[in-house]
Formats: structure tokens, C-alpha cells, sequence
């Protein structure tokens, strides 16, 4: 009898279902991760055994940014390519929330249902990738990007690099490495990787910007200490870089973004040039960063030989996950949800922002609960002064309000910052002061997202996310 | 004649791990609100430092990589240069991983010692990769008041008998979570701490300090006007009131 139907397991995985009916009944959450907590003290390598009763096996997502995204897009397509997705959607990424929903995925008797028709997609925290990859035997890792984000619970941007650099070094030669190559510190994973990699990058140069960001990370090349020059800058330190000492330069890409199309209020377009042929795709999202994801979760579709039908079909019926990127309208005023929690993701959402038509109704919100970070001296390393001149409406919320008030004062954003620390009299605010029909434009951190998405899902009847497909 | 100042920021690539540039724009603001033109010169690795040319000099925070080749260079290029200018009254800010390579030396937890510039009579150990990191809102009290940042710090850092601390902690670690000692201070013009945050702008006192000691120096005795610092003393009071507050009653 395999260990999978063995009794201890069917235990773990009653327990597991039952903690997580107990956490919704009890208002703690979506239950997506207390349920990973109980299996793993009953029955330990829970995760690892169900795995591998994954008849398509799994693919792991990680990076500092559009992980959630990038994984989504990723569900949809393999959706369409006819697979029965295992995936963590909730973005509660550390191994006791791929364990939940896993358990999620089995019968009462903590058997997989329709197991050979079953690929997972696992977005896992950047820490947790070595633990992840040896548990699961991932078929594909995808990396999105490395920036600095959460110092305080991270370390240092080369401490994340290392981590990654060891679970790439213990993975099987068989699996597939998906790297963004216009990032120079994840291109150069490639040295670490054993089996096939697959990169991908944008080489339409008409979405670069004139200068490096503040933001910018991996400015110097690790092997010989030279500082990188750039061809195009796109956002960050990501763009077409090359070391002039040792003459590491971006490799060439296998996935392409030919053309980028962003215009205001319209749905990004990219053409792309893959190994299955031209795409051409057209998705509800907005700024380069999006461009990016798309392009990480393309060539995770191209590594599973996913067809380019698919990849379309796919894409087309992707939806933006709840509270990163969300448009919907409440009491009239059309409100545009956008996670930001570092200072590179910010940049792009206020570049994305700024781009977008007529004056800007904004509410800011920053906590700085562990899940935030709790450091957040990262909000001077934004470049807010771009929306300088925009804005009709300023507002700071969340536990460091004042701190991010006192930021965009020094932004000379024009309209000065309000101040209102509580979440929903915040929310209430900004909407009591957006002129109806006027967009509102709401940036939270993680946990503040968490609560504006609550309160909008009450507002604007939107299910809970825990119930979202 | 138009008043202006100048400030070396050293390392702005290389050192600015955590917003460290708010001090710049904090600077420059609280310059300009006074009619007073605040330039800043960028030096990287390898520029030199004239030490005549300057009223301020100010170096953040970087990585243990970037701090070693920033340690290096400060040797073979700045060195001489920021003692002259400090023993000649020129207002010196260095911030956490700045301040550690200011002092005499700093053993990292693996690896070489760094040698130190020595401008404060201070050293800094790191006791190993398992020690408890310092991470945490710092409140400290310095001339009366308080200030208030973010430190993130593996080394200790310990003061000699030629440097006094800065602040003393109210609540947080500071130089070494033992003596209650936060920072350094050497003359009356150099200063160095653990704080972030980005430390001026919810600072503002410690900002005027700095700007003012840069003015007397060059114009003579000299009067700030007051500034609207209504958000900047919020921020301010937030930030003690998170950091004083006992963890076990924070609101989730």
C-alpha cells in the first residue's frame, strides 16, 4: 500500500480539511495555511508525497515580484491546455500553504482526485524555494526578478541569490529553469542550473526610460566588481546589460517580447516571439512590469510543451487576482486596487499610474507588520516625484501613515497628504472625496491589501478571495 | 550674496541600502526652504575628496559586499581627505554601515577584518552568523529630545574614551544592545548612527543641527527660520509611540 492512502495520512488530511473549515467559521482568514500547520505535525513529508501523485508533476514560481501574477496566468493556461491545476492562489506561499492546498485537492481518504490529470503550480516565497524544490521535484522553477524587498526578514538581495544558487544546485538535471534575462541578477543563476534553461526578456526598446531608478538592485557584476552598463533601461536595474569589465552581457533570450503596446485605460498587448511561434496576446493588466510576468509564464507554458493555442486561450481568460490588480466600481466611483511593497513594485505601479489620463484620486497605504517588512525607510528609495503635478486627492493610511504622508509631502505631489491610519475610514474617505465616476486609485502593502480587499469584497460584493476560482 | 552649501554624498550607488538618499532630499529641502542653496557632489570609488570644497559629507548603509570595496576604497582615496575636513569643522553624517567603516575597524563575521578609517574611536565585531541580528524601531534620547529611526545591524560596535555616544536608548539596541549607547560623536561636527528610517526628514532637529554647525562654520553666527514641521513631528510621535509600545499590545 502506498504511503499516500496509508491511515496516517487519511488522519492528516481529515484534521487538515477540519482546521480549515474551523478557520473560516471562526473568521481567522481563508484558512490557507493553518490546515498545512496540523498535516505536517500528523503526518510529516505530507506535501512531498502528494506530489508526487501529480501526474503532470509541478512547477515552482519564485522572485521578489509577480509571483502571484505570473502564477495565475500560469493556471489559466494549463487550464486551457486541459489540466487540472493544484494551486495556491491565495499567495500563501511558504510550504505549510502549498501543503494546504494540496490537501485541498484529495478526497476523504487523502487521495488526489483525477491524479493524472493534475499539474501543480506552487508560487513559493523567495526563503522557502530550497525547502520547496527538494519536497516537490518541480518539473519547471520560474524566476521573476530579484529586488530589494523585506530586509528585515530576507537580509540582504546576494543572501536571497545564494539561497536560490543552493536550491538550484540540488535540483534534478531533468528540470527546466525559466530566467529573466534582463535581469542581471537573475540571468546569472544560469551558472547555477544543472538541466535546460529558458530565457525571456522584452527587446522592444521604445518602453525604456531615461535613467536607472533609485530602485535599482544589481548594479555591479558579481564576478568582477565592474559596474553594468545599459543599452535600454526598462524599469530597476532590469534592461539590456552588459559588464564592461568581464564582458557578461544578457544572453539572448529563447521567449521575446517583440512589441510591448500600453496605452491608458487599454489592455496590454505584447507580441511575442517563443519557440512554438509569434503570440500575440492582450491581457487586463497594466505596466511593463506585467509585460514581464506574462512573458515569465509563457515560457513556464513553452518548458511543459503547453501548444500556442492554449497559451492564447489562456490568456485571454485571465482575470487579475484580487486586490494586486483589480478594477471594480463601489458607490459609483470606479476603484483600482494595486499592490505595491517594494520599491521597485511601486515605481512601476506609479509609472503605470501616471501614464493613465487627467487628474489622480491616490490612497497610499503602509503597514509595517512582518508580512510588510517592518522597516519602512523603503518608501525613500520611490520615486513618487513622478506624479508631481497629478494628483487631486493625496492620502496616507495604515500603520505608518504618517511616515508615508511625510514622504509624499516631499514629493511636492501638489495636493498635500491627508492622514487617516485606519484602513476602512481611509477607504471611506477616499471615497467620500473622489468625485463620482472619477477613478480611485488605492496602493496598499501586503497586510493592508489583505484588509481593503475585505472591505471592497463587502462594498462592491466581490466573493472573499478563499472562495475565488 | 547668495548662501549656499556644499555636501559630498559619498558612495550614493554603492551605500544607500535603505532610503539612505531621504537624508539628501531632507537636507536640500530644509536648505532651499531657507533661501539656501544646498549642492551635492556624488562621489564614487575612486573619486577624491577635496577636503576645502565641502561644508557637509554624508555616507549611508550598503551590503557586506559592497561595504568591503567601499572600505578599501575609502583607505586608498578619501581617507586622509575626511580627517582633514572633519578636524577642520566640516559637518560629517555617516549612517549604519558607514558608520561602522568610519571607526577604527570592523570584523565581519566571516572573512577579513576591515580596517577603518578612524574617524570615530569606535570598532564594531560581528559575533557570528548565529547571533541575534538588531532589527527594530530605535527611539533614542539625544540633547533634550528624542530621535527616532530603524536599525538593521549584525555588529556591535563599541566606543573608546575619545568618542561619546550620540544618544543614549530608550528603546531598541544601539551600538551593541549592552551599554545603552546609540551612534557617535566626535568635535562637535561628526556624527555617526545606526538609524534609518531615513533618519533626517523625521528628524528635523537633528537636520537643522547638521545644517546649522555646516552655516556658523562658513557665514558666521546664524539663525534658521522655523519651518512647518506639522507632518515631519507626527511622523515623529508615531514612530516613538510604535517603538515604546509593548509588542504584545500591538493592534494587528
Amino acid at each position: 500500500m502506498s504511503a499516500v492512502s496509508g491511515p496516517r495520512t487519511a488522519v492528516a488530511v481529515t484534521a487538515a480539511k477540519a482546521a480549515a473549515v474551523l478557520s473560516r467559521r471562526l473568521g481567522f482568514g481563508g484558512g490557507t495555511a493553518l490546515p498545512g500547520l496540523v498535516a505536517d505535525a500528523v503526518a510529516p513529508g505530507l506535501a512531498a508525497r502528494l506530489a508526487a501523485r501529480l501526474g503532470h508533476g509541478c512547477v515552482l514560481i519564485t522572485g521578489t515580484n509577480g509571483k502571484t501574477t505570473t502564477a495565475r496566468l500560469v493556471r489559466n493556461i494549463a487550464q486551457a491546455a486541459g489540466y487540472r491545476p493544484v494551486h495556491n492562489h491565495s499567495g500563501s506561499n511558504l510550504m505549510r500553504g502549498i501543503t494546504a492546498c494540496l490537501i485541498e485537492a484529495t478526497d476523504a481518504r487523502g487521495q488526489l482526485r483525477q491524479p493524472e490529470r493534475r499539474l501543480g503550480i506552487f508560487e513559493v516565497d523567495e526563503a522557502t524555494l530550497p525547502e520547496a524544490a527538494a519536497a516537490l521535484s518541480p518539473r519547471v522553477v520560474a524566476f521573476t526578478n530579484l529586488f530589494r524587498d523585506q530586509l528585515d526578514r530576507y537580509g540582504e538581495v546576494d543572501s536571497v541569490a545564494a539561497v536560490w544558487r543552493r536550491a538550484l544546485a540540488a535540483l534534478p538535471p531533468a528540470t527546466t529553469v525559466v530566467l529573466n534575462a534582463d535581469d542581471p541578477g537573475v540571468a546569472s543563476l544560469a551558472d547555477a542550473c544543472r538541466g535546460p534553461v529558458l530565457f525571456y526578456a522584452v527587446s522592444d526598446t521604445a518602453c525604456a526610460v531615461e535613467e536607472i531608478e533609485h530602485a535599482a538592485d544589481a548594479r555591479w557584476c558579481p564576478a568582477c566588481g565592474c559596474e553594468y552598463t545599459y543599452s535600454a533601461v526598462f524599469y530597476g536595474h532590469v534592461g539590456h546589460w552588459s559588464c564592461p569589465g568581464c564582458g557578461r552581457a544578457r544572453p539572448a533570450a529563447d521567449i521575446e517580447a517583440t512589441r510591448v503596446g500600453q496605452r491608458p485605460d487599454a489592455p496590454l498587448r505584447l507580441s511575442l516571439s517563443t519557440p512554438s511561434g509569434q503570440l500575440d496576446l492582450s491581457l487586463p493588466l497594466m505596466g511593463l512590469y506585467n509585460a514581464y510576468n506574462a512573458l515569465a509564464a509563457v515560457s513556464v507554458a513553452v518548458a511543459l510543451a503547453v501548444p500556442a493555442e492554449a497559451i492564447q486561450t489562456g490568456a485571454a481568460s485571465f482575470t487579475a487576482a484580487f486586490g494586486r490588480q483589480e478594477r471594480m466600481v463601489v458607490r459609483g466611483r470606479e476603484v483600482h486596487t494595486i499592490l505595491a511593497k517594494n520599491p521597485a513594485g511601486l515605481n512601476q505601479v506609479l509609472r503605470a499610474i501616471s501614464a493613465e489620463e487627467g487628474p489622480k484620486n491616490l490612497l497610499f497605504l503602509l503597514n509595517d507588520d512582518i508580512a510588510d517588512g517592518r522597516d519602512v525607510s523603503w518608501i525613500w528609495d520611490v520615486d513618487f516625484e513622478m506624479l508631481a503635478g497629478q494628483a487631486a486627492l493625496l492620502l496616507a493610511s495604515g500603520r505608518r501613515a504618517a511616515d508615508m504622508a511625510l514622504r509624499l509631502k516631499y514629493a511636492d505631489i501638489d495636493a498635500y497628504p491627508g492622514i487617516e491610519p485606519d484602513t476602512e475610514a481611509a477607504l471611506e474617505m477616499a471615497l467620500a472625496l473622489t468625485p463620482e465616476g472619477e477613478r480611485l486609485y488605492v496602493s496598499p502593502t501586503y497586510t493592508a491589501m489583505l484588509q481593503v480587499r475585505k472591505l471592497l469584497a463587502r462594498w462592491g460584493q466581490r466573493p472573499p478571495f478563499w472562495e475565488e476560482a | 550674496m547668495e548662501t549656499a552649501l556644499r555636501l559630498a554624498h559619498l558612495y550614493p550607488k554603492l551605500m544607500n541600502l535603505y532610503g539612505d538618499r531621504g537624508n539628501i532630499l531632507c537636507l536640500r529641502r530644509r536648505c532651499q526652504q531657507r533661501g539656501i542653496t544646498l549642492v551635492v557632489d556624488e562621489l564614487e570609488l575612486g573619486d577624491s575628496l577635496e577636503p576645502a570644497a565641502y561644508d557637509l559629507i554624508f555616507i549611508g548603509g550598503a551590503q557586506d559586499r559592497e561595504q568591503r570595496r567601499v572600505a578599501a576604497d575609502l583607505l586608498e582615496t578619501k581617507a586622509e581627505a575626511l580627517h582633514q575636513a572633519v578636524a577642520e569643522g566640516v559637518v560629517l553624517l555617516a549612517v549604519c554601515g558607514g558608520y561602522q567603516l568610519l571607526g577604527r575597524y570592523y570584523r565581519p563575521a566571516a572573512g577579513e577584518e576591515l580596517a577603518g578609517v578612524g574617524i570615530f574611536d569606535a570598532w564594531t565585531v560581528h559575533p557570528g552568523p548565529t547571533a541575534r541580528r538588531f532589527i527594530g524601531n530605535v527611539v533614542v534620547r539625544w540633547q533634550g529630545g528624542t530621535l527616532v529611526g530603524f536599525e538593521n545591524h549584525g555588529g556591535r560596535t563599541y566606543l573608546g574614551p575619545s568618542a561619546r555616544p550620540l544618544a543614549r536608548v530608550i528603546a531598541g539596541f544601539g551600538n551593541n544592545g549592552r551599554d545603552g549607547s546609540e551612534g557617535a560623536v566626535r568635535g562637535e561636527n561628526a556624527f555617526g548612527t545606526y538609524l534609518h528610517g531615513s533618519l533626517l526628514p523625521k528628524n528635523p532637529r537633528l537636520a537643522d543641527h547638521l545644517i546649522v554647525q555646516a552655516l556658523r562654520r562658513r557665514y558666521g553666527e546664524v539663525e534658521l527660520a522655523a519651518l512647518d514641521d506639522a507632518l515631519e513631528e507626527r511622523a515623529h510621535a508615531e514612530a516613538v509611540r510604535l517603538a515604546t509600545k509593548k509588542a504584545i499590545f500591538r493592534k494587528r
